[in-house]
């Protein structure tokens, strides 16, 4: 059960994570450490060096600046799941988190370790995607802020440069707007197999999905199928019909390409029933 | 004794250290100067091994050794055997590192060993092997193909046997004249037993005494010495102790003599230092002997008025790459003798054919066998009940053996004792409420809501095992289990007990009995099991037999003892034994209740014995050799009740209820616990679990990211009574109860599963029923190849 | 070798100081740093939940995080929750209500079920079991398990009179 050898390096700052992040070009940043630790564990991985940011200060917890909620890259799932900012202004995510692995995943693993990792399966970069989120990246030459629609650019990659550290997501906050997350999680790993966000605010329908691509992808389809129309049961199962072609999607044991496609029609239409109560 | 504990929720002795966190698990010991191995594992199914070399990894610092299958083997180290042999069977070797081959992914190629585990795991992938890979196949039946890969140099055509039971030529004139017949293609998948505590072992070698010690995860520790001893290494029995601490689990997977047990014995004397060895489970998932595995055609004929006339089943079992130590009972005697079930069939006919595959060997997985036998056969009885227009209840109903017909002789070799299926039957019906659930499950079709009810009878035969009987049918042993009771001078008992407990709660529901035969309190008893060194030789747990055979032992035992003590007694009271009497704790005169003693007073006087009579022998110890006259036959009445959602095609377990007739329950927690347990098992094999093979032989659900274990949200809170049936031939009447469950519940969910899917016409689906499979089959299309390319 | 570590972590309120390999997984600094042998490992994917322990008062995986990121904390394994002399609700509930057989996953789900009751002191038998989501047990299907929770839930609560007697 042993990893490869490994320097660790902790850091209390982003500063200087950056900083030693330049001195060790090779080394992975470890936040709640759920995805890559075991991925080292079976030898997958074997990183000469580890930046431990979890525990730096500044990168977390959920604070309201205006009309944005600002929410620290290394927060944990369990600090989003119980957020009264989050539950109040934002709760796609609190609801999303409470399917994400089991309560011991939850209280070590981070947004922003996840939504770095970009993992394919990973539940939280539909939501990302659904509300118009915005990640704040720092590196050795500053700061930069990148749309969530920039920032999955295919499996495990990110518009993270090497060098830089995804260190806060922008929440937008929708007065008024409903949401909701569906998913259907793989019977072993719990991951998304196809996993549905969706935000309706005011006229305007955003939907995004995960699980069923390279990396997690907005709906366009479903949402001008449904951009000004009232949210009826009718309306939603016309909407919810051949969201993605097939031929693109991931498979694998638990689903085909053609069920996968099928799953995002279905989860996509309970998404959308819940956000609208019916 | 007013109270007797027979048949009391007495809470488990053994408790208190599990959950405070101070079990004592093979993983657990740390000995002075120990070392770890790690070892080198075969990446292919199916390889020549051209060269290792080590020398990179010999000079790692903390390395102690590379162990080849070729220097164990020039060691003298023979190959591991198999304990069941039928005629014509193909033994090739078994080599515990192998040296020409790999026939498997996770075959052991090389052993390394070093001052502690992350060394060993890193010299481990230092070892450079030098593979030339060849074609390997996986599936039974593609291994039977001409042309097909040959595992064994020595058996081109991969058949390690065939075997059949019954009279085929009745069988076939009975679906030649039948009035209906039905046939479904099946395949029993291929499961990964998954005991929560991975394998380990750990072995010392005391050089003054020349004596070695095996800590092991094992089931059984005294058939480890005798093959260890007799066949494979050569170490005198009394030289050889072989311990099984606590066990998290085995369900038939730690039973079998493994390959890592030999390597740390032999490295253990090699280095002179003691060697653990621990599974990681991805090591567990490819070495850790599997279950099940069969394709079979199986077909069931009626006549005009509904009964059963005949069942023919052909079925290939897979062996995978070697034969393991019970593996060519399973699909057979286990199997083949069960396909009468709870059904008057009068003619039954059965062939198997075994092929090895480059897969990890098959061998007994809980209910071994038998809930093969259930699922085909309960299958085969939902299918022809719909094809008669039948409620499938009231089909079971009429072929169901009639209480007055015990003993009563099946057509494939074996004779139920007792039964009385139903009143069984009446019992789960009356409980669920069969009527209402069908009136629901109309009402809900009507919504377009899909509810499914499967109900199945079974029977099952375990308490392994009548000896002659077993020895007839091709054992190379018999199964009797042996006891030795030992009253202390101050009255306490300790228990020796040849069977062995990993979560079955010996240590409490056998010490319940002891109590009430010696009329002791039951603190005063202590239940010993698992050390070679300190019990009577035994052949362990599995196949439901600690209960039935080795508490009978025990129980024979106590018997003996209380016959001694009536003797003593007699001596102290000066009366004749034959007027002693056993009664409330004391042994008295009949009649004179002041003329008594207590057990204390009989314990501590047979141990001083400085007024003995000459024909009195000193001590209170009894051995017993208990062989059972025949299996027990514990049956019931499962039913589930499923929902499908058509929209995703995931199946949702809404009701599980159970009536069991393992005989009188001496322990109901105890018993009730091995039930919910075993459902869940069967309820993983029907619905989530499956080992899944590529054409290539290497396995793609080989982790828990892959292959589903049931968790608590896929069950529910199980609904659960008893009959109570006992057995006329052991002393309580007791029967098995650790296996029924996953015998009766794969069938139960799997009917359940097929009655909701009837509406879309379909008859019949291969399990696991997973979201897509299911979808798929509502929705016509056929399914696509299910490995990732 | 890579540079060693230290650390300072309080275990079952004794403070420990080591030097320890960057990648001592936690779980395996408790059992055979520190020989507290009642955290398991069942599994090399952290699915199975054998490792489950407290670290500064939540339940995690001690097989999916190193000894060095526990540096500062406080943990609480199966041996500091209770004794045999005064057991825990949960471990009593695992007891009376025989929520284990074979005993290997029980610290586990012990850790897992103290930590749900923690934070939600009156689960419903689905919150339960989404709880316990990370946590497998093949023994007892899980029926007793949530007996056993539901059971301690209620002690808690003060709605059990008193532990069994025997």
């Amino acid at each position: 059960m042993y990893t490869a050898e490994f320097a660790y390096k902790k850091a209390t700052s982003v500063a200087e994570a950056i900083q030693l992040l330049q001195q060790h070009p090779e080394a992975k940043l470890l936040a709640g450490g759920h995805s890559l630790i075991p991925a080292m564990k079976l030898r997958l991985a074997a990183p000469p060096a580890l930046i431990d940011i979890s525990k730096v200060a500044e990168l977390r917890g959920v604070r309201r600046e205006g009309d944005t909620l600002v929410v620290g890259a290394m927060t944990t799932y369990r600090e989003l799941e119980t957020s009264d900012l989050l539950k109040a202004h934002c709760p796609l995510i609190p609801q999303a988190v409470y399917h994400i692995g089991d309560p011991m995943v939850r209280a070590k693993g981070t947004i922003g370790g996840s939504l770095a990792h970009a993992d394919p399966a990973a539940d939280l970069p539909a939501s990302m995607l659904a509300l118009g989120a915005k990640m704040k990246i720092q590196g050795p030459s500053g700061a930069r802020v990148v749309e969530a629609d920039q920032f999955f650019t295919g499996m495990f990659s990110t518009a993270l440069q090497e060098g830089e550290i995804l260190t806060e997501i922008h929440l937008p906050i929708r007065p008024g707007a409903r949401m909701a997350y569906a998913k259907f999680p793989h019977p072993a790993s719990r991951s998304a197999v196809v996993g549905v966000a969706v935000v309706v605010d005011g006229t305007e329908v955003r939907a995004a999905v995960t699980g069923a691509g390279e990396h997690a992808m907005r709906l366009t389809k479903l949402e001008q199928a449904l951009a000004g129309k009232p949210l009826t049961t009718e309306n939603i199962s016309a909407a919810c019909q051949g969201l993605l072609a097939p031929d693109h999607l991931n498979h694998d044991l638990v689903a085909s390409r053609e069920y996968r496609a099928h799953l995002v029609d279905v989860m996509a239409k309970r998404a959308l029933m819940q956000a609208a109560g019916l | 004794m007013a109270n007797k504990l027979f048949g009391k929720a007495m809470k488990r002795v053994e408790d208190p250290r599990f959950i405070t966190g101070t079990g004592h698990y093979t993983d657990d010991m740390t000995l002075p100067g120990m070392v770890e191995a790690a070892m080198v594992r075969s990446p292919y199914a199916h390889a020549r091994i051209k060269k290792i070399d080590a020398s990179k990894a010999l000079t790692h610092p903390g390395v102690l050794a590379v162990i080849t299958g070729q220097e164990m083997k020039d060691a003298g180290i023979n190959s591991i055997p198999t304990g069941w042999l039928h005629p014509g069977i193909k033994t090739p070797p078994h080599y515990a590192i192998t040296f020409d081959k790999a026939r498997h992914v996770g075959d052991i190629v090389a052993a390394v060993i070093a001052e502690n585990r992350q060394i060993a795991e890193d010299a481990a992938q230092l070892v450079e092997v030098d593979y030339e890979p060849l074609p390997a196949v996986a599936l039974g039946s593609d291994a039977l193909k001409p042309g097909a890969p040959a595992v064994h140099d020595d058996v081109p055509d991969n058949v390690c046997f065939t075997w059949s039971i019954g009279d085929k030529a009745a069988v076939d004139a009975a679906f030649a004249s039948a009035h209906k017949t039905v046939k479904l293609t099946l395949r029993n998948n291929r499961l990964v037993p998954n005991a929560m505590e991975p394998r380990a072992s750990l072995a010392q070698y005391l050089k003054a005494s020349d004596e070695y010690t095996l800590w092991t995860t094992s089931q059984n520790p005294h058939i480890h010495r005798l093959l260890i001893a007799a066949f494979i290494m050569g170490i005198p029995e009394h030289k050889l102790r072989v311990i099984a601490p606590d066990v998290g689990g085995g369900f038939g997977s730690k039973i079998y003599q493994y390959p890592e047990e030999i390597i740390v014995l032999y490295a253990a004397k090699k280095l002179g230092r003691p060697v653990k060895w621990t599974a990681r489970r991805s090591e567990s998932f490819v070495t850790d002997s599997h279950g099940r595995d069969h394709e079979t055609v199986a077909e069931m004929a009626v006549d005009q008025n509904g009964k059963i006339t005949a069942v023919r089943v052909d079925t290939i079992a897979n062996m995978g790459a070697y034969l393991t130590t019970f593996a060519p009972a399973v699909p057979t005697y286990l199997y083949g003798c069960l396909l009468a079930g709870t059904y008057t069939t009068p003619h039954i006919y059965c062939h198997v054919t075994a092929p090895f595959t480059h897969t990890t060997p098959v061998d007994a997985y809980r209910g071994a066998g038998r809930p093969e036998a259930t699922y085909l056969l309960e299958r085969l009885v939902d299918v022809m009940a719909h094809e008669l227009g039948m409620d499938p209840v009231e089909f079971r109903r009429k072929n169901l053996i009639p209480p007055d017909a015990f003993p009563y002789q099946t057509p494939v070799a074996l004779q139920y004792d007792s039964g009385n299926y139903e009143a069984n039957l009446d019992k789960a019906l009356q409980m669920v409420g069969y009527q209402e659930l069908r009136r629901q499950q109309a009402e809900l079709r009507k919504q377009g809501r899909y509810l499914g009810i499967g109900v199945i009878t079974f029977i099952e035969a375990c308490g392994l095992a009548p000896s002659a009987l077993v020895g007839s049918l091709g054992a190379q042993a018999g199964q009797w289990e042996s006891a030795l009771v030992r009253v202390m001078p101050t009255g306490k008992v300790e228990v020796f007990t040849g069977t062995h407990s990993h979560g079955q709660g010996h240590e409490t529901a056998f010490a319940q009995v002891v109590a009430d035969e010696l009329q002791i309190p039951v603190e005063d008893v202590v239940i010993v099991h698992g050390d070679t060194g300190r019990m009577p030789y035994g052949w362990g747990s599995y196949g439901s037999r600690s209960a039935p055979t080795g508490l009978s032992a025990i129980v024979l035992a106590t018997r003996k003892i209380v016959d001694k003590a009536k003797k003593i007694a007699a001596h102290l009271l000066e009366a004749s034994p034959d007027d002693i009497v056993h009664e409330d704790g004391k042994f008295m005169v009949k009649g004179v209740p002041d003329k008594a003693k207590s057990f204390f007073d009989i314990a501590l006087m047979a141990h001083l014995a400085h007024n003995y009579p000459a024909d009195l022998e000193p001590g209170l110890e009894a051995t017993h050799f208990y062989d059972p006259k025949n299996f027990v036959f514990p049956f019931g009445t499962h039913i589930a009740v499923v929902e499908v959602d058509p929209d995703t095609g995931k199946v949702k377990l809404l009701r599980y209820l159970s009536v069991d007739d393992c005989g009188p329950v001496i322990n109901p927690l105890i018993a009730d616990g091995q039930v919910h347990g075993g459902i869940a098992q069967g309820l993983g094999q029907a619905l989530l679990e499956e080992a899944v093979y590529d054409k290539e032989g290497q396995i793609l659900s080989g982790n828990f990211l892959e292959y589903t274990l049931p968790r608590a949200d896929d069950m529910v809170q199980i609904e659960h009574d008893h009959t109570v049936t006992p057995c006329p031939h052991n002393p309580l009447g007791i029967k098995g109860i650790g296996e029924a469950g996953t015998i009766a519940s794969t069938a139960a969910v799997a009917n359940a599963v097929m009655d909701a899917l009837r509406p879309f016409g379909i008859v019949h689906l291969d399990m696991p029923y997973t979201p897509e499979k299911v979808w798929r089959a509502i929705h016509g299309s056929k399914p696509v190849a299910q490995a990732a390319d | 070798m890579a540079d060693k570590v230290h650390i300072t972590v309080v275990v079952n309120g004794v403070e420990h100081h080591h030097e320890v390999e960057p990648r001592l997984l936690l779980v395996h600094y408790l059992r055979e740093t520190l020989g507290l042998t009642g955290t398991h490992v069942g599994c090399d994917t952290s699915q199975c939940g054998a490792c489950t322990v407290h670290l500064d008062g939540q339940a995690v995986k001690s097989c999916t995080m190193f000894a060095v990121q526990a540096d500062g904390c406080s943990i609480t394994t199966i041996e500091g929750l209770g004794s045999p002399g005064s057991l825990h609700p949960v471990q009593e509930g695992f007891w009376e209500m025989h929520g284990l057989q074979c005993g290997f996953c029980t610290p586990g789900m012990i850790m897992a079920a103290v930590d749900l009751l923690n934070k939600n002191p009156n689960p419903s038998e689905a919150e339960i079991r989404h709880a316990l989501e990370g946590n497998y047990c093949r023994c007892t299907g899980y029926h007793n398990i949530v007996r056993a929770v539901q059971y301690a839930a209620d002690k808690m609560a003060g709605k059990v009179a008193m532990a069994a007697d025997d």
